[in-house]
C-alpha cells in the first residue's frame, strides 16, 4: 500500500484549510453534533481529533480542519458556536499555532533493506515500536509537513499499513480566542 | 421530597408556568401521564402527534410564550419531528417531552425504541437524553431557558422509561447560575456605537427601507419600530414572518416582500440605497437570485443569532442583538436626530402603489368563487383582533395578502418550512393560548386533508376554531407552477371538490359543516360561523381553481423579474 499524498496547511501560498481548536463539554453525543452541524451545513471536514482535555474530564478539545473552499471561516465558526455544547472556539493558523499529528506505519523490509529503514526512522525522530525480521512498526510525532515528508520517503519500502491522527493544534498563548462567546470573559473550568 | 422523575418531570414544568400541554400517551411516556392527573396543568389529548407539535407552536406564536408537546418513544417522537423542524425554521420556542425505552434497552432495537436525540440533533435548538431521575428539573429549566432565550428555537428532552420511574429529591434551580450550561452565552445589550453608525447611514441615505423580520415579533419591538420608522419617514416591508409587526393599514407600510409579495415593497428592495433588515434572515424566497436581490443597498442587518450576518448577504453593518433591544435603541437615537427629506422615495413608491396595486377579478355573478375575494370578505366580517392561521400554498399568500394584520401575534403560519397541514392545529393552539380571540384557520383542501382529525381533539376540548377551506380541488399552488412553468400539463395535482365530502366530514367530528358554492351566500355563512361559538366550524368555499397568486417572482430569478397580475400588464 503506498500512502496516499495527504495535502495539510501549508506555509506557502494560499490558505487551503482552517483549523479550528473547539472545547466542548465531554458529554455523550457531543462529536455527533458537531460532525452533524459541518455535514449538514455543507463544510468539509478534512481532519478531526478529539480527546477529554481536564482531568476532571468535564470537557473535550476537537481540533478540527476544515476545507476553506467550503464556506467562509466567520460562518463555520458561528454556526458551531450556536451549538450549546460548544463551549470556546480558537482559530489557530500557521503563524501562531503548535501543531502535532501522529503516525503510526507498518513497512515491509527485506533483510539487506533493515539498515537503511531504521536510519530513515532515525533521521526524523520516529521510533520503532514493534519489529519482526521483515516487518517493523514505526512511530512518529511531528508537525505534519514533516509526516509528509518521511511518508513520501517510506514510499521507498513497502506499507503495510499506515495511519495517522489527523492534526492537533493547540493556538500559542498570545492568540485570543475567536469565538463569539470570548466577548464575555468566561472561564469555563470555573463554574 | 422525594418524588419519581415523573413526578418531578411534571412539577418542574408547572414551576417553568406551563398551563397546557399538548400531547398524546403511549408505553415509554405512561408513568409521566400518570402525575398530569393531579397537576395543574391542563393537558389537551391529540389525535395524532404531528397535531401536538404544531398546536404547541399556535399557542406559542399567539402568546410568546413556549408552546409545551409531549409524546412517547418511536413512533410517536418521530411524528412530532416535522414541527420540531417547522419550529426550527421559523425560531419558534418549543418543549417536546418524549418519552424513550428504558436506559438498559436503549441500542437494543426495543419495541417503540427510537434514537430521538440523534433524529432531531438538527432541528432542535438543543436535545437532552435524562439519564438520571436526578437531573430532571434542571434539565427542564435548561430546556426552557435555551428555548426561550437568544434566538428562540425548539427542544427536546427524551426521557427513558425507568428515570421517569426512579426516585430522586426535589429541588428546583434557582437562576441561570445553576444550570450546566456553560457553552451558552446568548447575546445582551447592543453596541451604542453600531446604533449611532446605522442612525448616520440612516440620515445619509436617500432611499432608505426598513426590511422587518419575524425577530420583531420576537422581541416585542412593534411600538418600537412605528417609532423608529414614523419619526424619520422609512417605508416598511414585513416579511411573511413579520405580518402584524407593522400595521397593514399604516400609510409607511408596502406590504410583504418576496416571491408573492406587493409589486413595491419588492421593488423598494431593488431600488433602495439603504436596507435595514431587522430580525429577517436574507430567506431565499425573499431575496429571489441572490445576486440580483436590493443591488443598489447597503446592508445593516440587525439580527440576535450572528450567524446569519453574512450567511446569505454580506451586511455592511452587522448588529448583533435582540431586536427589543437593537430597534429601541435605534427608534431612541432616532428621536434626537432631523429626519432627512425623503419625498423622491416616497414620490416614487407612491407611484408604484398606485400603478400595481394588489388585484384580482371580483365574482362577474357566475362560477366559482374567487378565493381572494373570500379572503377579503371573510377579513371585513370578522371581528378586530381576529387570529389567522394558515397552512402553506396559494391560501397562506392569498391570506398574507389580502388580511389586513394591525398588530403582531395574529398571523400564525409556517413560513420556511412550508409545512402543509399547519393550519388547523396551529389554529386550535392559537386559540388555547388566546381563547378571547376569534381564530379562522385560512386552508386549502390538499392542506386541511393532511391533519383535519385534529377537529375532533377541537370539539371535545371546547376549542370552537373556524375553519375556512378555500377548496380549488387541487394542490393549488404546485398547479399554478404546472401552468405556468410545465406548460399546463398537470401531474398529479387534482384532488376533487366532493371527495371527501367536507360539510359531512366536519360533521362527523362533530363541527359545523357548511359549504359554500353561490357568490350570494359567502357573507351569510361567515356571519353564521362568526356566532357560534360552542364548536368548530369549517366552510366549504368552492374556488376557481384557475386563480394564480400575484404577483410573482419566478423561482431562481432576480426581483426585476417580477410578473404583476395580468390585468396590469403593459399599463
Amino acid at each position: 500500500m503506498t500512502p496516499e499524498p495527504i495535502e495539510l496547511p501549508s506555509s506557502q501560498g494560499e490558505l487551503r484549510h482552517h483549523v479550528l481548536s473547539v472545547l466542548v463539554e465531554n458529554k455523550a453525543g457531543v462529536l455527533s453534533r458537531v460532525a452533524g452541524l459541518f455535514s449538514r451545513r455543507g463544510f468539509n471536514i478534512f481532519s478531526l481529533a478529539v480527546a477529554p482535555t481536564d482531568p476532571s474530564r468535564r470537557f473535550s478539545r476537537i481540533t478540527i480542519v476544515v476545507d476553506a473552499a467550503s464556506a467562509p471561516l466567520s460562518q463555520i465558526v458561528n454556526q458551531l458556536d450556536k451549538l450549546i455544547n460548544v463551549v470556546e472556539i480558537s482559530h489557530v493558523n500557521e503563524q501562531s499555532v503548535v501543531e502535532r499529528e501522529l503516525l503510526l506505519a507498518t513497512i515491509g523490509v527485506a533483510f539487506d533493506q533493515m539498515a537503511g529503514a531504521l536510519a530513515l526512522c532515525a533521521s526524523f525522530g520516529a521510533e520503532v515500536l514493534d519489529a519482526t525480521a521483515s516487518e517493523v512498526t514505526v512511530t512518529l510525532a511531528a508537525h505534519p509537513d514533516q509526516i509528509n515528508a518521511f511518508c513520501e520517503l517510506l514510499a521507498a519500502y513497502r506499507v503495510d499499513q499506515l495511519h495517522r491522527t489527523g492534526l492537533v493544534a493547540l493556538p500559542r498563548l498570545t492568540t485570543p480566542p475567536v469565538s463569539p462567546a470570548s466577548a464575555e470573559p468566561t472561564d469555563p473550568h470555573s463554574n | 421530597m422525594e418524588l419519581t422523575g415523573a413526578q418531578a418531570l411534571i412539577k418542574a414544568l408547572e414551576h417553568q408556568g406551563t398551563e397546557v400541554i399538548f400531547g398524546l400517551p403511549g408505553g415509554a411516556i405512561l408513568p409521566v401521564y400518570d402525575p398530569i392527573i393531579d397537576s395543574s396543568i391542563r393537558h389537551i389529548l391529540v389525535r395524532h402527534e404531528q397535531g401536538a407539535g404544531h398546536m404547541a407552536e399556535g399557542y406559542a406564536l399567539a402568546t410568546g410564550r413556549p408552546g409545551v408537546a409531549m409524546v412517547t418513544s418511536g413512533p410517536g417522537a418521530t411524528n412530532i419531528v416535522t414541527p420540531l423542524a417547522n419550529a426550527y425554521m421559523d425560531s419558534t420556542p418549543l418543549v417536546v417531552v418524549t418519552g424513550q425505552v428504558a436506559t438498559g434497552s436503549i441500542g437494543t432495537d426495543a419495541f417503540q425504541e427510537c434514537d430521538i436525540t440523534g433524529v432531531t440533533s438538527g432541528i432542535t435548538k438543543h436535545n437532552w437524553l435524562v439519564t438520571d431521575a436526578k437531573d430532571l428539573p434542571r434539565i427542564v429549566a435548561e430546556a426552557f431557558h435555551v428555548a426561550t432565550t437568544g434566538r428562540p428555537g425548539p427542544v427536546l428532552i427524551d426521557v427513558p422509561k425507568d428515570v421517569s420511574q426512579s426516585m430522586m429529591e426535589w429541588y428546583w434551580p434557582e437562576g441561570t447560575d445553576d444550570l450546566d450550561l456553560p457553552g451558552y452565552h446568548p447575546p445582551v445589550g447592543v453596541d451604542e456605537a453600531a446604533i449611532a453608525e446605522a442612525i448616520s447611514m440612516l440620515l445619509a441615505a436617500e432611499r432608505p427601507l426598513l426590511y422587518v423580520g419575524g425577530g420583531v415579533i420576537q422581541g416585542g419591538a412593534s411600538a418600537d419600530l412605528r417609532a423608529l420608522a414614523e419619526r424619520l419617514n422609512l417605508p416598511v416591508v414585513t416579511t411573511l414572518m413579520a405580518r402584524g409587526a407593522f400595521p397593514d393599514s399604516h400609510a409607511q407600510h408596502l406590504g410583504m416582500p418576496g416571491m408573492h409579495g406587493t409589486y413595491t415593497a419588492v421593488t423598494a428592495l431593488q431600488r433602495a440605497d439603504l436596507v435595514v433588515s431587522l430580525g429577517a434572515r436574507f430567506d431565499d424566497r425573499v431575496t429571489g437570485k441572490v445576486d440580483g436581490f436590493a443591488p443598489l443597498a447597503k446592508i445593516i442587518h440587525v439580527d440576535i443569532d450572528r450567524a446569519e450576518h453574512g450567511k446569505v448577504r454580506h451586511p455592511d453593518l452587522a448588529i448583533v442583538a435582540d431586536c427589543k433591544v437593537a430597534v429601541a435603541a435605534l427608534a431612541s437615537a432616532a428621536g434626537s436626530a432631523t429626519p432627512s427629506d425623503l419625498s423622491a422615495w416616497w414620490s416614487e413608491l407612491r407611484g408604484y402603489q398606485a400603478r400595481y396595486p394588489l388585484t384580482y377579478e371580483p365574482h362577474d355573478g357566475h362560477g366559482l368563487l374567487k378565493p381572494q375575494q373570500v379572503v377579503e370578505t371573510l377579513r371585513d366580517l370578522s371581528p378586530a383582533g381576529t387570529i389567522v392561521a394558515s397552512g402553506v400554498g396559494q391560501h397562506q399568500m392569498w391570506a398574507s395578502q389580502f388580511w389586513n394584520f394591525e398588530e403582531p401575534r395574529t398571523w400564525i403560519n409556517s413560513g420556511g418550512a412550508g409545512t402543509m397541514g399547519f393550519a388547523v392545529p396551529s389554529a386550535i393552539g392559537a386559540k388555547v393560548g388566546r381563547p378571547d380571540r376569534t381564530v379562522w384557520a385560512i386552508d386549502g383542501d390538499g392542506c386541511f386533508q393532511m391533519t383535519a382529525q385534529e377537529l375532533v381533539t377541537a370539539r371535545a376540548e371546547g376549542i370552537p376554531v373556524k375553519i375556512a377551506i378555500l377548496n380549488n380541488a387541487y394542490l393549488g399552488m404546485v398547479r399554478q407552477w404546472q401552468e405556468m412553468f410545465y406548460d399546463e400539463r398537470y401531474s398529479e395535482v387534482y384532488l376533487s371538490p366532493d371527495l371527501p365530502n367536507y360539510v359531512m366530514w366536519a360533521e362527523a367530528m362533530g363541527c359545523v359543516g357548511i359549504r359554500v358554492d353561490d357568490q350570494r351566500d359567502v357573507e351569510a355563512a361567515i356571519e353564521q360561523a362568526n356566532a357560534i361559538d360552542d364548536r368548530p366550524v369549517v366552510i366549504d368555499f368552492r374556488t376557481d381553481a384557475s386563480e394564480k397568486v400575484f404577483p410573482m417572482v419566478p423561482a431562481g430569478l432576480s426581483n426585476d423579474a417580477i410578473m404583476v397580475h395580468p390585468s396590469q400588464e403593459q399599463r
